[in-house]
């Protein structure tokens, strides 16, 4: 579990996210790491995952229960294309939950 | 069904499957065992599995269909999996008739609290007739008494037990006036003194049982309609009864007693749990030897109440050893009933094939390799299928149950079908990446049960961008890359090596590893040593290879145990004192720290994990070494393998470097190396003496692939790509490409009869 908390500090290493996403760079500068460690990181319950509804082409978002047995959540008014999309539809979705504020870049 | 303000996809697997083994020559007989959910019939076929991989830019998945009628169309039936683990000792006269009587046991709770869970019982669970110790919803220790379901008496301590404390629990019913008591005393070694140290609680039975048929059960109780219930989480030492009612002193004394002095005249039985430790056996010390079985493999070779830091091997000191851990959710064999029996034919070539099972559109694949004939011709290149890696990985939750594994895949996890379907059925058993629900570490794993993830079509969790495969699926790059190239090759397993050792690779002039081959017994790594010592050639095609060390059951088929001591990547820490595999007595954990690095078999050994991207590798300066030319031929890059479907490059997932400390030979050519990665890589536990700031990808030297070749002075040789994602750039591109280029320019100089010299020999 994460001790650091995502603030509006950190809204330039969302938008280096989203240039990471579009260019398909997978090297995070440092702070960039922090808040996607953060937002990746805790306990399995409640936490966003994707569900595949066909594979390789779409999903669905879910979210995991956390108690083996229990089944996976499916979280209505989510469908993605591309792994692309579902990561950064699911980025804002975090920032909400960690500092209570829309993402507006 | 709709829960909270969601939904939940309905995505059932339908049919499950497994054999009774996962290899076979011809004339040899495979038993294969299903279970329908829905279907009623389902038909059946064999297949060979040439590539798994469904990536829609992969190479295109293949399986070939083989004329063999399996018979068929097959009955669907549904057969369940019991998991749990307990003693039974079946009944026996010495049990009947017992109206007075002490049952008692020292025990170690790690759930209580969590459900009913039974200590020490004998009843009939059609009647309900017979007495039960148990520890009841609330976690406090319980006695009833019953000569029927209707006719039921009980009392309790009150006082719930503490988790991980040791107590002598105690019931007593004394004839003809039906008192009953029960107690709890604290024992030690816990250093603090208990707030309720002894509590005793009183009773009447109504009505006392009598002529009750039923076998004595510890940690669990028969059921009706399963073959056991309330199944105990926790560590239980001998567990007795006597036929008379002991004080508390008496009980605490006949604790302490050691086996074979038990001539008490009021012994019924005593069962004492450090002897045998190996064995699925409970062991009575009592005259009348009332021996017992354990079902789906509790946890032996743990400490019990006798154990300290004196403690450290059960072979030296088995009496501080004198405990068993059960879980609720142990398995062992799933136990099911036989549909149909296949005979391998003659003739058929070897390969790995597998039984596919369907209805509609549900489908099972049971993984089958079919080995050439014992004494028949063999291909001089042999594939080993790394089956104890893919016991070991078996139904693994990482993805499921590791909060961490979203931080290094570096991306969100994907849930398919199967991962959906095991997140709903933990009873498809655990695996060495897995804790038990008490959160003790799984030291066995076993393939009598349906193993989801060991199937073609599979995509995984840890793979990497692209095709995303682990283990099984990721092995198939290998064995479609063997078939484009067109060599004739045979597919072994590791069980083959493990029970037939050397035998069954000195016929080879080439063996060629899975993507991920890290599990290996002692048998295997010898023979595989003996194999590269005598001229063998070895390709070691993976990364994190001869990682852990593993044992094989002595007699139980199927079922590996792995304790991962001291360090190394992974799920869960023994507890000190429990190093030692209770299968084999061999200290467990790394080879590394068994003094057989990876390094002195292929040259490198693992440094480095990571599941988001790879990346390339850079050929050195020694890759122009006139020793290596036949490895290059054709290929003028410097930068080798910057493409792939397991994360977009050759170098990734799990890296192995050389380092010569470790073994690497000194006369070994590091051909290239990889530069860069990601900071979710990052140095393995044990290359960690001192914890400093930048360990990880993008600065750590350390974490790289090295591929490397080398000669031994049998005329053999070693070619290792420390890299798991290797196989998935073999496979880019439809095989056609560089990567797949050197490893075919490696196999086929491999193949070759003539020896390689072996640097700074003198030819006589």
């Amino acid at each position: 579990m994460s001790r650091y908390r995502i603030s509006e500090a950190d809204k330039v290493y969302a938008a280096e996210f989203k240039r990471n996403l579009d260019a398909g760079d997978w090297f995070h500068s440092p702070g960039l790491q922090r808040v996607l460690n953060a937002m990746r990181g805790g306990p399995s319950a409640g936490k966003y995952v994707l569900v595949v509804d066909e594979p390789f082409r779409r999903w669905s978002l879910g979210k995991t229960p956390g108690k083996r047995g229990d089944p996976i959540e499916i979280v209505p008014g989510h469908r993605f294309h591309s792994l692309k999309e579902a990561e950064w539809e699911v980025f804002k979705l975090r920032w909400r939950q960690h500092t209570g504020e829309t993402l507006s870049l | 069904m709709p829960k909270g303000a969601g939904q939940q996809r309905e995505m059932r697997v339908r049919i499950l499957a497994y054999a009774d083994r996962l290899s076979a020559r011809p004339g040899e007989a495979v038993e294969i065992k299903a279970s329908c959910d829905g279907p009623v019939r389902y038909e059946a076929e064999l297949v060979r599995i040439v590539q798994g991989d469904i990536n829609p830019d992969g190479p295109g998945y293949r399986e070939d269909a083989v004329d063999v009628d399996l018979g068929g169309p097959f009955e669907g039936r549904l057969q369940p999996i019991h998991t749990g683990s307990y003693g039974i000792v079946e009944d026996n006269e010495a049990f009947r008739d017992l109206s007075t009587f002490t049952a008692f046991a020292a025990i170690w709770p790690t759930m209580p609290g969590e459900g009913p869970q039974t200590i020490i019982a004998r009843r009939d669970p059609h009647t309900g007739a017979g007495f039960e110790l148990f520890l009841n919803d609330s976690g406090v220790l319980e006695f009833s008494v019953a000569a029927s379901a209707a006719v039921a008496s009980s009392v309790s301590t009150e006082v719930p037990l503490q988790a991980q404390r040791w107590y002598l629990v105690v019931a007593t019913l004394s004839a003809p006036d039906g008192r009953m008591t029960v107690t709890q005393h604290r024992l030690p070694p816990h250093p603090l003194p208990a707030p309720v140290a002894t509590m005793t609680r009183e009773g009447w039975a109504s009505a006392v049982p009598t002529d009750v048929a039923a076998p004595l059960t510890v940690a669990a109780r028969p059921a009706a309609d399963r073959p056991a219930e309330r199944h105990f989480n926790g560590r239980l030492e001998r567990p007795s009864l006597y036929a008379s009612v002991l004080s508390l002193d008496g009980m605490i004394a006949r604790l302490e007693v050691g086996s074979g002095s038990t001539g008490d005249d009021d012994l019924v039985a005593a069962w004492d749990f450090s002897i045998d430790i190996s064995s699925h056996r409970m062991v009575d010390v009592s005259h009348r030897r009332l021996d017992g079985g354990l079902v789906n493999l509790p946890t032996r070779g743990v400490t019990g109440r006798h154990g300290n830091a004196d403690a450290f091997c059960w072979r030296q000191t088995p009496e501080r050893y004198a405990a068993i851990h059960f879980h609720d959710d142990d398995l062992y064999d799933a136990g099911w009933e036989t549909d149909f029996a296949l005979e391998i034919p003659n003739g058929l070539r070897s390969g790995l094939y597998a039984v596919r099972l369907h209805a509609d559109d549900d489908e099972f694949y049971v993984p089958l390799a079919v080995l050439p004939p014992r004494d028949g011709p063999k291909a001089a290149a042999a594939f080993l299928l790394p089956t104890a890696s893919y016991m070991a990985y078996a139904n693994n939750r990482i993805a499921l149950d590791v909060p961490e594994t979203e931080i290094v895949i570096g991306r969100l996890l994907e849930h398919n079908k199967h991962n959906l379907f095991m997140q709903e059925h933990p009873e498809l058993g655990l695996c060495f990446y897995d804790v038990h629900n008490d959160g003790s570490g799984v030291f066995y794993s076993s393939r009598l049960r349906p193993v989801v993830d060991m199937q073609p079509k599979i995509v995984g969790a840890l793979g990497g961008t692209g095709s995303n495969l682990w283990q099984f699926n990721a092995d198939t790059h290998i064995l479609g890359w063997l078939e484009h190239c067109g060599e004739r090759f045979d597919v072994i397993t590791d069980e083959d090596l493990h029970r037939e050792g050397l035998s069954l690779l000195e016929n080879y002039r080439v063996v060629l590893t899975g993507s991920h081959p890290e599990y290996h017994s002692a048998a295997m790594l010898d023979a595989l040593e003996a194999f590269v010592h005598r001229g063998g050639r070895f390709m070691y095609l993976g990364g994190n290879g001869f990682y852990w060390r593993i044992s094989f059951h002595p007699t139980l088929p199927g079922v590996i145990e792995c304790r991962k001591s001291e360090v190394g990547i992974r799920a869960f820490a023994p507890l000190p004192g429990e190093f030692f595999a209770s299968f084999t007595g061999e200290y467990t954990g790394l080879w590394r720290r068994n003094g057989r690095p990876p390094n002195r078999l292929v040259g490198v050994g693992m440094v480095s994990q990571g599941f988001d991207v790879s990346a390339p590798y850079r050929r050195t300066q020694a890759s122009r070494d006139a020793r290596a030319a036949f490895i290059f031929e054709g290929v003028d890059d410097e930068i080798i393998g910057d493409f792939g479907l397991s994360g977009g490059g050759a170098a990734g997932l799990e890296l192995d470097a050389v380092d010569h400390a470790l073994g690497t030979p000194e006369h070994a050519l590091v051909l290239a190396s990889s530069e860069r990665h990601t900071d979710v890589y990052l140095m393995t536990p044990e290359d960690i003496l001192d914890p400093v700031p930048g360990l990880g990808g993008t600065e750590a030297d350390i974490i790289r692939s090295d591929m490397v070749f080398f000669e031994t002075p049998g005329g053999g040789a070693v070619f290792s790509t420390g890299s798991i994602a290797w196989a998935g750039s073999m496979a880019w591109n439809g095989y056609n490409n560089h990567v797949a280029a050197i490893t075919a320019n490696v196999l086929r100089r491999f193949i070759a009869p003539e020896p390689f010299s072996f640097p700074g020999a003198t030819a006589e």
